[in-house]
């Protein structure tokens, strides 16, 4: 099954020091830039449109034409934000990225800086990821001093830079605007549509805000062609992504694989559901994109298969549940999550979500009341399309699609607690402190 | 869904035959709202386009004067947008109207006719009761609540919510005045935004995030606006309310007055509300073309002067033992009239009265007294300032909105039409201005409303603002303006030096096309300035205009309360004028040597050449006259007043008169508007009009100022003057002499909330006033050895006033800037000294 993988980010992670710069130069790096250097900017964002790269952030934008939409060049600056905020629930690709090979995102950086005309970008990086951080700080250091960032860059001509900026932690950050908002040194609450950061982005200049995998795999677009990038994934969904497994499976990790890979070929890769086990429900994208069960094993991994399949392709973060795991109370910690992290801006989602933690914390205690399982769908109805971003929207997304596969865990939870129904220790990878269940908090 | 539409939504009642179409303008869009066609300019928000016809869509976080936000979600209506070929294709959720801008062929469907939109905005309502405490009962707002009213009518009849609120510890203080209960609030941000947007005194922010996101202030920092009033009145719960109102009252058991503010030359429309014969607040009334809906907080809170204790409500007469006695008014008024009988009187009118009250002793002092010895400038004021009132300023007004009384048109008729100044400059006029020289005149401090709308114009228009003071205030700051160091006293010179220089300067090329000069009255300090002033206006083709202080000096100026003019400007050199006016005054001549101004007024006094005074509510420390106290002691003097003043200790007769709410005027604002105000409040207190009348009346006299009506029938007969204007006489600026060692040039203006005595009785608001500083420069502090917050001593020829110092940074060296009249600092009283004087500033002291 090996020949299912296709490693290009994740080609040298196993190699000592991955993170330095000889490591990275030593598998082809910054031979992109060079290439990207002696082409014409609009020539180098026509390879990376060519070669049909749709964003690997979770919406699945094609960023190209993100770079294409922005407002034409009028002498002032112009901006690429690289997000790196992190935050989702399940998903964990873009942090071991940067932390084993940094520098594929520094190039891709830089290539993309000099496409789109500009001079200074910004890795916005989620605060609490420190050793992140300072991965990513010497790998800029590494390469301004390598000629690679900074003035002339290769004697090209072009001022090509990177600044790296370590939020302070907020998963609404990941919302562009509301990212850009934070970059500026403001509270992260997303901003009013039109005037996308296209036209009036950091600084209310154009700006392209593009997802960590997105601009890592410029570098590799610019090594070897549109067509080799095509040869891979769907027609529509072009290319490798890659795919986070976790949970119930007995090898998870990071499995770099093309676009419309199935995850029953994923789990096999995986080694299985854990010993002894079954697969109960996943989640394809991450705890935003709504949750699948086994019948759903042989869709296609693309953008628009899982989203005829009633989810969300998203961020390939598949987090795997046995059949030890209570649905009411993965989704009680989700809707905490999104309690926790909604930020307050527009009234569904701040309301909503706290509405919604104290039904589902009542239904996982068997406290509920006979109508909570219609409220829930009916405030999800209320705060789906209703709020001012997408989190409220994702944070509706894990209840219906829970109450929608598993009905009737939800109606048990008027009268039996979750935890008589699903003991916590059977869906434990370890042990387990009873008290600290509520906080979703384990021990070793 | 049947629509009905109708005339009043754009649309024709008629079905066939008669349904015209409102043709389309040029920069319009035609958008369909509930069925119903409405063409709209460019840009209309889809909130707006829907109340153009009558459709009203909830919401909270919506305000026409703030920029949009879309954060409470509660105006989604469904909208669908033309395709290509013009089909509409419906959106796939519903959107927020207050942020989307209407287009061509917008095809609006909204709670009336859309099942979507109206559960969205269900499920919204229902969403923001979750966290509220649903204490209507016991909330001020209760009864007048957009929460309360929008629940009701667009909101679930009963709760599903069985869980448990957020719960805060309530109230908390964000200012001394503004208490915020933060269950209450639904995050709406109208306050933050105000604060930041509007007034430019961000120190109201949001904090924290989701359900526990909550208004807050900077630690250290209140939120000591000037115009933190407005936050109150916008907040559309309970959340926000003023210490001075809270539970005071319901809103059903008030009656609203319409008024204008009696505090400054703003011209704000304000509110009265009032119960049982007590004022219990006062709000911002919705005046677009003047104060938008705002007011600062003086005008919002400053109120109470007129309860308090020393009010004086029945005559009063002085016995041979020294002492007041109250006494029926027909004694005082017949001691009045016996003491004015025969002798040499002048008028002392103060700049507070009504436009009316001001004619009465304008026309009592020419018919009754035979003089022109009056003079409505209570305060320092020059020869000059005269000549350029009757030059520049008298009878140029703007064109007036019609409903305003009879009488009123008539000021503002001669207004609009007289000659040689033009027309005035109104606040459109500085909004749309491409830039504005302040000279002697802090917009933030002395008329906060032309303030917000200079604000206004420079954030929306990018109009420039250029201040020639001695340092960057607060105020100029928030205009993003630009400072023309001058020393007090050197104005003069800046003025002449930018008439003067061709290329270069910023203020000089900023003026030159479409600028604005406004000129505060204390600009009359400065020998030259205002000649200098309108020199520049005239040398660059810039428009010039005069901002009072005082809410009453403008309409005292028109109505000839000034012992060189008569009514509407007419010189009283000229022998047209002085016929006309006598014509209707049925008068056979009138005085007509140009009268005495107050400075000389006292001077007569206190040298024996005047014999009596009459004195409208003047504080005679205000005039800054050592000779003041001598000359009212000397005079026979008779006191129309509100409460005991300075002037109540000497007088001899003492008239009872009526307080604002308890009057009917108008007031004329700095732009030359008149601005009629009705009774809040009825009693037994007459206007000084009428006072004035039924002395006049004692003294044989009948000058028909009893009522309102009487007095702008008067107006209306004397029409605008069309005669020659004065000339004014150019004032060669006065040399300035230079500081020596350790003396420094005392800068001063009064701050917005200071010791005035109109905001006695108000202790909350008067926690918002700025602290009572000394601002010098960097290089002074280093001189006097002093850091930001060490005390300095400013000693003048009257007295010391010991201060904390704050550091200015572009300050002027060698001057000293102190409140005029701050707790702890009277600059008249404690130091004898004026703008301009020469003071001495050491370290140290006991403040």
């Amino acid at each position: 099954m090996t020949d299912t993988l296709t490693p290009v980010l994740t080609r040298f992670w196993d190699v000592p020091e991955s993170w330095k710069l000889a490591t990275y130069e030593r598998h082809d790096g910054y031979r992109a830039l060079r290439k990207a250097l002696t082409m014409k900017p609009e020539e180098v964002l026509a390879e990376v449109k060519d070669s049909s790269i749709r964003g690997r952030g979770g919406a699945g934008f094609p960023t190209g034409l993100k770079w294409s939409f922005m407002s034409p060049p009028d002498g002032g600056p112009r901006y690429l934000v690289v997000n790196a905020d992190e935050s989702e629930p399940g998903t964990c690709k873009d942090i071991p990225l940067m932390m084993a090979n940094p520098h594929e995102l520094v190039e891709g950086a830089a290539i993309a800086s000099y496409a789109i005309g500009c001079e200074k970008a910004f890795i916005y990086l989620r605060g609490e990821v420190v050793h992140v951080y300072r991965r990513l700080l010497s790998a800029v250091a590494e390469a301004r001093a390598a000629g690679y960032l900074g003035r002339d860059v290769l004697g090209s001509g072009a001022t090509l830079d990177i600044v790296v900026h370590a939020g302070a932690g907020a998963y609404e950050c990941g919302e562009e605007t509301a990212l850009l908002d934070s970059l500026e040194g403001r509270r992260g609450q997303p901003r009013s549509k039109p005037p996308f950061p296209g036209a009036q982005g950091l600084y209310a200049r154009p700006t392209s805000v593009n997802n960590v995998e997105s601009i890592a795999s410029v570098a590799g677009i610019l090594r070897h062609g549109a067509d080799w990038f095509k040869s891979m994934g769907t027609e529509k969904s072009t290319g490798f992504g890659i795919f986070s497994l976790s949970g119930h499976v007995a090898h998870p990790g990071q499995f770099e694989a093309p676009l419309g890979i199935t995850m029953r070929e994923l789990l096999d890769l995986a080694g299985g559901i854990r010993q002894g086990h079954r697969l109960k429900f996943w989640t394809p994208g991450g705890s935003s994109t709504p949750i699948l069960t086994e019948d759903y094993l042989d869709v296609p991994l693309d953008f628009d298969s899982v989203a005829a399949a009633g989810s969300m392709l998203g961020t390939r973060a598949l987090q795997v549940f046995d059949e030890t795991v209570s649905v009411v109370r993965a989704v009680a910690r989700w809707t905490e999550f999104y309690q926790h992290e909604s930020c307050g801006k527009c009234t569904p989602c701040r309301e909503g979500t706290y509405w919604l933690r104290q039904v589902m914390t009542r239904l996982e205690h068997g406290k509920g009341s006979q109508d909570d399982v219609d409220k829930l769908l009916d405030m999800c109805e209320n705060i789906l399309g209703r709020a001012f971003c997408a989190l409220g929207d994702a944070a509706t997304m894990p209840v219906t699609s829970g109450i929608k596969h598993f009905r009737e865990e939800f109606e048990a939870g008027m009268h039996t607690p979750a935890d008589v129904l699903f003991p916590l220790a059977n869906s434990a990878l370890f042990e387990v402190s009873d008290t600290k269940e509520s906080s979703g908090m384990v021990t070793t | 869904m049947t629509t009905t539409t109708s005339p009043g939504a754009g649309g024709n009642s008629v079905s066939e035959g008669g349904d015209a179409q409102v043709p389309k303008g040029p920069n319009e869009v035609t958008v369909t709202i509930d069925g119903v066609p409405v063409n709209v300019p460019k840009g209309t928000l889809v909130i707006r386009a829907a109340e153009r016809i009558g459709i009203e869509i909830p919401r909270f976080c919506d305000h026409p004067l703030l920029d949009p936000i879309g954060a409470c979600r509660q105006c989604l209506v469904d909208v669908a947008l033309p395709d290509k070929e013009g089909t509409p294709r419906p959106m796939p959720k519903p959107q927020a109207s207050c942020t989307m801008v209407a287009s061509e062929g917008m095809v609006v469907n909204t709670q009336n006719t859309s099942a979507v939109a109206d559960k969205a905005q269900h499920g919204i309502i229902e969403f923001l009761l979750v966290n509220h405490p649903l204490d209507c009962p016991v909330c001020d707002k209760g009864g007048e609540c957009p929460l309360q009213n929008q629940s009701m009518s667009n909101g679930r009849p009963d709760s599903r919510y069985e869980d448990v609120k957020r719960t805060y510890p309530k109230p908390i203080n964000v200012s001394a005045q503004i208490l915020l209960d933060r269950d209450r609030c639904i995050l709406c941000t109208r306050c933050t935004r105000f604060a930041d947007e509007i007034a430019g005194d961000p120190y109201l922010v949001l904090a924290e995030r989701g359900g526990l996101q909550q208004v807050s202030i900077y630690e250290e920092k209140p939120f000591d606006s000037y115009f933190s009033g407005n936050t109150v009145q916008i907040c559309p719960v309970g959340a926000l309310t003023g210490a001075a109102y809270r539970f005071r009252s319901r809103p059903f058991d008030l009656v609203s007055t319409s008024s204008v503010c009696e505090h400054c030359a703003s011209g704000c429309g304000i509110r009265t509300d009032h119960r049982r014969g007590v004022v219990l607040r006062r709000m911002g009334l919705n005046t677009p073309e003047v104060n938008a809906e705002w007011n600062c907080d003086k005008g919002r809170w400053a109120f109470t002067y007129a309860t308090q204790p020393d009010r004086i409500e029945l005559p009063m007469v002085r016995g041979d033992d020294g002492d007041l006695r109250v006494v029926g008014w027909p004694e005082a008024l017949a001691v009045a009239a016996k003491g004015l009988a025969g002798s040499r009187a002048g008028v002392l009118v103060g700049g507070r009265v009504s436009a009316e009250d001001a004619y009465a002793y304008g026309k009592f002092a020419r018919t009754v007294l035979g003089t022109n010895d009056v003079d409505f400038r209570a305060r320092p004021h020059t020869a000059e300032e005269a000549d350029f009132l009757a030059r520049h300023v008298v009878g140029t007004g703007v064109p007036e909105a019609a409903g305003f009384s009879e009488g009123a048109r008539g000021v503002s008729e001669g207004a609009a039409e007289g000659t040689g100044g033009g027309t005035g400059v109104s606040y459109a006029d500085l909004e749309q201005a491409k830039a504005v020289l302040l000279v002697g005149f802090e917009p933030e401090d002395e008329s906060p409303i032309v303030f917000l709308r200079l604000r206004k114009a420079f954030r929306k228009h990018g109009t420039r603002v250029f201040s020639v003071a001695p340092f960057t205030s607060r105020g100029l700051k928030k205009m993003g303006g630009t400072l023309v160091p001058t020393a007090p006293g050197h104005e003069a010179e800046t003025l002449r030096a930018l008439a003067g220089s061709k290329t270069g300067r910023l203020a000089d090329e900023a003026l030159t096309d479409g600028g604005i000069v406004l000129v505060g009255e204390r600009l009359a300090q400065t020998p030259g300035a205002l000649t200098a002033a309108a020199g520049l206006a005239a040398a660059k083709g810039a428009r010039l205009a005069w901002v009072p202080r005082r809410a009453g000096e403008r309409g005292a100026l028109e109505a000839g309360a000034i012992g060189h003019l008569l009514p509407g400007g007419r010189p009283v050199t000229d022998p047209a004028a002085r016929a006309e006016v006598a014509a209707v005054w049925e008068s056979g001549s009138l005085p007509q040597t140009p009268g005495r101004d107050s400075a000389s007024i006292i001077a007569a006094a206190a040298d024996g050449t005047l014999d009596a005074l009459v004195v409208g509510g003047v504080d005679p420390l205000d005039l800054a006259l050592p000779e003041a106290a001598a000359a009212l002691e000397r005079a026979f003097v008779v006191s129309f007043e509100l409460r005991e003043s300075a002037v109540t200790a000497v007088a001899d007769v003492v008239l009872p008169v009526a307080p604002h709410a308890h009057k009917a005027g108008s007031f004329v604002d700095w732009e030359g508007r008149v601005r009629p105000f009705e009774r809040a409040l009825s009693s037994n207190a007459v206007s000084d009009y009428r006072a004035i009348d039924m002395l006049a009346s004692e003294m044989g006299h009948f000058i028909e100022t009893r009522t309102q009506a009487e007095i702008q029938a008067q107006f209306e007969a004397l029409g605008p003057w069309s005669g020659q204007r004065a000339a004014a006489t150019a004032t060669p600026a006065t040399p300035v002499v230079s500081t020596g060692a350790g003396e420094f040039v005392l800068a001063t203006w009064a701050t917005l909330l200071d010791a005035g005595r109109m905001q006695d009785g108000e202790p909350f608001l008067a926690g918002t006033a700025p602290r009572t500083v000394a601002r010098v420069s960097p290089r002074a502090a280093t001189w006097l050895g002093v850091g930001e917050d060490d005390t300095v001593t400013v000693t003048g020829p009257g007295g010391a006033v010991t201060v904390p110092a704050v550091i200015a940074g572009d300050m002027v060296d060698g001057v000293v800037w102190l409140p005029t009249n701050s707790p702890g600092c009277s600059v008249y009283r404690d130091l004898g000294a004026r703008a301009g004087d020469h003071v001495n500033v050491t370290k140290g002291g006991l403040a």
